[in-house]
């Protein structure tokens, strides 16, 4: 079967790159976006504790909702395609991002930051020198929880037309064929996989003093 | 709102087959779990590898492990379990195991001290005190569950996620709504059951 499989990618190399490249595409720009837009949010709001509560319970109550019913709820506001797709996707990642951004910068040291203050940096100075800093590890986290969170979303972007792997897997089961099915499975299981590795990787070549703790 | 009032039936259905699920697969993960935990809890290397491989499953995107396991099981509710308990493991077995890791060792040497059998210190010192992570564990766990489990109706499994794709095939928002609002809904009472269990816990102790 796995034979069968890799048959297949031999005789439709195009079309098996392209939704590859598709899937990439997806999850690397809504990764970029919702961290464009968490990381700045988490910054403002951990400065204040009930900004900061305000934004935790409603990123909370966003990550009740299954990523499929996300995907699902896009599609009748925006149609289907690659856009609706990223744009669910960037709502499943800004979550954990910016609660990791906004705790990590809660847990610094308060001594630090008025050391800082009374050594005259600004607070703009404050903010990119010190802050983001001693947060790059939380923050790091969040984005690993996160692009997890988006590679198995942008498995099932596939049902609201976003393309990519996902595509095989449900064409796979939708004709009972088993190996078309395995074509877009084990690519979609590695690439989890490798990301993990390589965010792993990250935070041991950028943070090696820091203790893994999750 | 038009569909929901005259479905009731077929709501409540996938509820409760969205229950039976997550409570199907939560308790034999919770059965696993509780070996693995403990039996690696004192052993770091043995723990590493099992958390390293279950932390791995839990990576595997929802759609792809149901996907594989379609050629060894088939459809249906079956595969659902198997997957859906595999995804329960790590979070269980890592809450358990830093639960033993939290007893301070000289409590052990005390309650082996005073001549309690290597079982009878399990049953009545460890498990009493790591039951706190453990819950915290049931927690994660279940609210997670709950939201994967949708994409198991795509294997026909049924479930609440039954009512988001039959939304998503027909256009038909409503059902959409309905399907992802109750999950959501589900999610968030596992989540304040397991904390309210918690806090009566506690309670108790420091009464």
């Amino acid at each position: 079967m796995i034979f069968q499989a890799w048959q297949w990618v031999k005789d439709n190399p195009t079309l098996f790159w392209q939704a590859v490249q598709q899937h990439l595409l997806m999850c690397g720009l809504s990764l970029s976006i919702a961290l464009i837009i968490a990381v700045p949010i988490g910054v403002l709001v951990a400065n204040s504790p009930r900004m900061a509560f305000i934004a935790s319970s409603i990123t909370g109550t966003l990550r009740t909702i299954p990523s499929l019913a996300i995907l699902a709820a896009v599609m009748p506001f925006m149609g289907i395609g690659l856009l609706p797709s990223v744009i669910a996707l960037v709502v499943l990642a800004i979550p954990p991002i910016l609660l990791n951004t906004c705790t990590s910068i809660q847990a610094i040291d308060a001594d630090t930051l008025s050391a800082a203050t009374g050594m005259g940096f600004t607070p703009r100075q404050i903010t990119t020198r010190i802050v983001l800093p001693l947060a790059a590890p939380g923050i790091l986290a969040g984005c690993k929880t996160a692009a997890v969170q988006v590679i198995g979303g942008a498995a099932l972007a596939s049902f609201i037309g976003g393309g990519g792997l996902g595509d095989f897997v449900t064409t796979g089961i939708a004709i009972m064929d088993m190996s078309r099915l395995l074509v877009g499975a084990i690519p979609i299981i590695l690439l989890a996989i490798g990301t993990e590795v390589l965010f792993f990787a990250l935070g041991r070549v950028f943070f090696p003093s820091v203790e893994k703790s999750s | 709102m038009r569909w929901a009032p005259k479905h009731i039936d077929e709501i409540l259905l996938a509820l409760w087959q969205h229950l039976l699920l997550v409570g199907s697969a939560m308790l034999i993960a919770f059965v696993i779990s509780l070996f693995l935990g403990i039996f690696t809890a004192r052993r770091p290397k043995l723990y590493a590898v099992v958390l390293s491989v279950t932390g791995m499953i839990f990576s595997i995107p929802g759609l792809a492990l149901f996907a594989l396991l379609i050629p060894l099981l088939g459809i249906g509710m079956l595969p659902a379990i198997v997957g859906l308990t595999a995804y329960a493991l790590m979070i269980l077995t890592r809450n358990i195991a830093s639960g033993f890791h939290a007893i301070p060792p000289d409590v052990r040497d005390a309650a082996l001290g005073m001549g309690y059998g290597k079982w009878r210190n399990l049953r009545e010192v460890e498990l009493p005190l790591a039951l706190p992570f453990i819950i915290t564990g049931l927690r994660i766990a279940t609210t997670t569950l709950i939201g994967i489990a949708t994409v198991a109706a795509y294997i026909n499994a049924g479930g609440l996620g039954a009512i988001i794709f039959a939304g998503l095939d027909q256009r038909f928002p409503e059902k959409i709504l309905i399907g992802g609002g109750l999950t959501s809904l589900l999610a968030i009472g596992a989540d304040l059951l397991f904390l309210g269990l918690q806090r009566r816990l506690e309670r108790r102790r420091s009464a």
